[in-house]
C-alpha cells in the first residue's frame, strides 16, 4: 500500500502515523510537503496527520484546507482514492469541504486529553474491516476543537446513509452524556464521505498500536487498510515484535 | 481604499467563548448586559478605489477563506 502523509507548517502527529502505517503495512510512507502539486504517483492513501496546522489561524484546518497540495488530494479522492484525515486533518478535510460540516470549539471550552470510548458503527468500509460491528474500542483523543456541527438536514443525511463512522461512548459502549468530550452532535466521532473512501475523525487511532503505551484498539484501523490494499495479514511477525517485553533495567 | 469585514457566527450556533466572556463581565460587576457573541474583524487595505471593484474582491475574499459560511456570516463595510 502505497501512503503519503501531507505536511503543513504546525503538523505535530506524522511521525505516529508513519510508525503505524510502517508497522502494520510492513511499507514506510512518503511524506508530501504542503507546497507540492500532486501526491506520488500510484498513492492509494492519503493521510492528513493531527497537530495545529499553521497555528489554528482564522480557523483550525481553514488556511491548510486552501494549500496547493489539496488539489491535490480532492482529485485522488474524486477518483476513489483512500484519504484519512486525524484530528486536524479532519478539520482540514471539513474546511475543504471534502466532508460536510464544521468542527467547532469544544462545547466545555477545554482542551481535552484523555483515553477515549468509541463505537465502531460499521465495519464494510476499507478502514474498519478488521473491527467487529459495535465494537467498543480505546483509543487517545487530544483536541480543543473537535465539537461535531453541522445542520439538521446534512445530520440527518449522513445518518440516514449511515456515514457515521465512529461515536463517542463510554466504556460498555453506552451513549452517556459525560462520555461525549466535546458535545459534538449524535456523538459523532468520525465521518465517511458518501463514497466512504474519505473517512475524517478526532480521536487517534495511530497511538494506540503498541500494547507498552497501553492499548492497541488502535491497529485495526490500519490493518483494515492494509487488508484493502491487499498485504496478507500480518499480525502474527507484528505481535512477536511490538508485544516483546521491554528490556530489564 | 479601506475596508472592514466583520464575521459573526450565524444565529444558533453554539458560542461558548462568547458566553465565557459574557460571564467574566458578569464576575466583573458589569451590570446589564443581556447576550454576548464573539466575532472577528478584518481590517484591509485595497489596491483599487472603485467600490464595486473592492466589494468584488471583498466578497471572494469572504466566500474562500475569511468566514465559514456552514457558521459564519459576514459584514463588509467599505470607507
Amino acid at each position: 500500500m502505497k501512503a503519503a502523509i501531507v505536511l503543513f507548517p504546525g503538523s505535530n502527529r506524522e511521525q505516529d502515523a508513519i510508525r503505524a502505517i510502517e508497522k502494520i503495512t510492513g511499507k514506510k510512507p512518503s511524506i508530501v510537503w504542503h507546497r507540492e502539486n500532486s501526491l506520488p504517483a500510484g498513492s492509494d492513501l492519503a493521510v492528513l496527520p493531527g497537530g495545529f496546522s499553521y497555528g489554528d489561524y482564522l480557523r483550525c484546518g481553514a488556511i491548510a484546507a486552501r494549500a496547493p497540495i489539496m488539489d491535490a488530494v480532492r482529485a485522488h479522492a474524486g477518483r476513489g482514492g483512500l484519504v484519512l484525515g486525524i484530528c486536524n486533518g479532519f478539520q482540514i478535510l471539513v474546511e475543504a469541504g471534502l466532508l460536510p460540516g464544521v468542527l467547532m470549539r469544544n462545547a466545555n471550552l477545554r482542551f481535552v486529553c484523555r483515553m477515549q470510548h468509541l463505537t465502531v458503527e460499521r465495519v464494510d468500509t476499507p478502514f474498519a474491516s478488521q473491527y467487529a460491528k459495535g465494537q467498543i474500542i480505546k483509543v487517545a483523543i487530544a483536541h480543543g476543537e473537535g465539537n461535531y456541527v453541522a445542520d439538521a438536514k446534512t445530520i440527518a443525511r449522513i445518518e440516514g446513509e449511515g456515514r457515521v463512522a465512529f461515536r463517542y461512548s463510554d466504556a460498555r459502549g453506552a451513549r452517556d452524556r459525560g462520555a461525549n468530550p466535546n458535545g459534538s452532535v449524535n456523538d459523532i466521532a468520525g465521518i465517511y464521505s458518501d463514497n466512504f473512501n474519505v473517512l475524517g475523525l478526532m480521536p487517534h487511532p495511530e497511538n494506540l498500536i503498541d500494547s507498552l503505551v497501553g492499548g492497541i484498539d488502535g491497529r485495526g484501523m490500519f490493518e483494515s487498510l492494509a487488508e484493502f490494499n491487499g498485504i496478507p495479514n500480518r499480525a502474527q511477525t507484528h505481535d512477536a515484535m511490538v508485544d516483546r517485553p521491554p528490556p530489564p533495567n | 481604499m479601506k475596508a472592514r469585514v466583520v464575521v459573526t457566527l450565524k444565529d444558533g450556533i453554539l458560542d461558548p467563548q462568547g458566553k465565557a466572556i459574557e460571564g467574566a463581565l458578569k464576575s466583573l460587576g458589569i451590570a446589564g448586559i443581556d447576550s454576548l457573541r464573539q466575532g472577528k474583524i478584518f481590517e484591509i487595505e485595497l489596491a483599487t478605489n472603485d467600490p464595486t471593484a473592492a466589494e468584488g474582491v471583498l466578497r471572494g475574499a469572504c466566500d474562500k477563506l475569511l468566514a465559514n459560511q456552514v457558521v459564519e456570516n459576514f459584514q463588509v463595510e467599505i470607507f
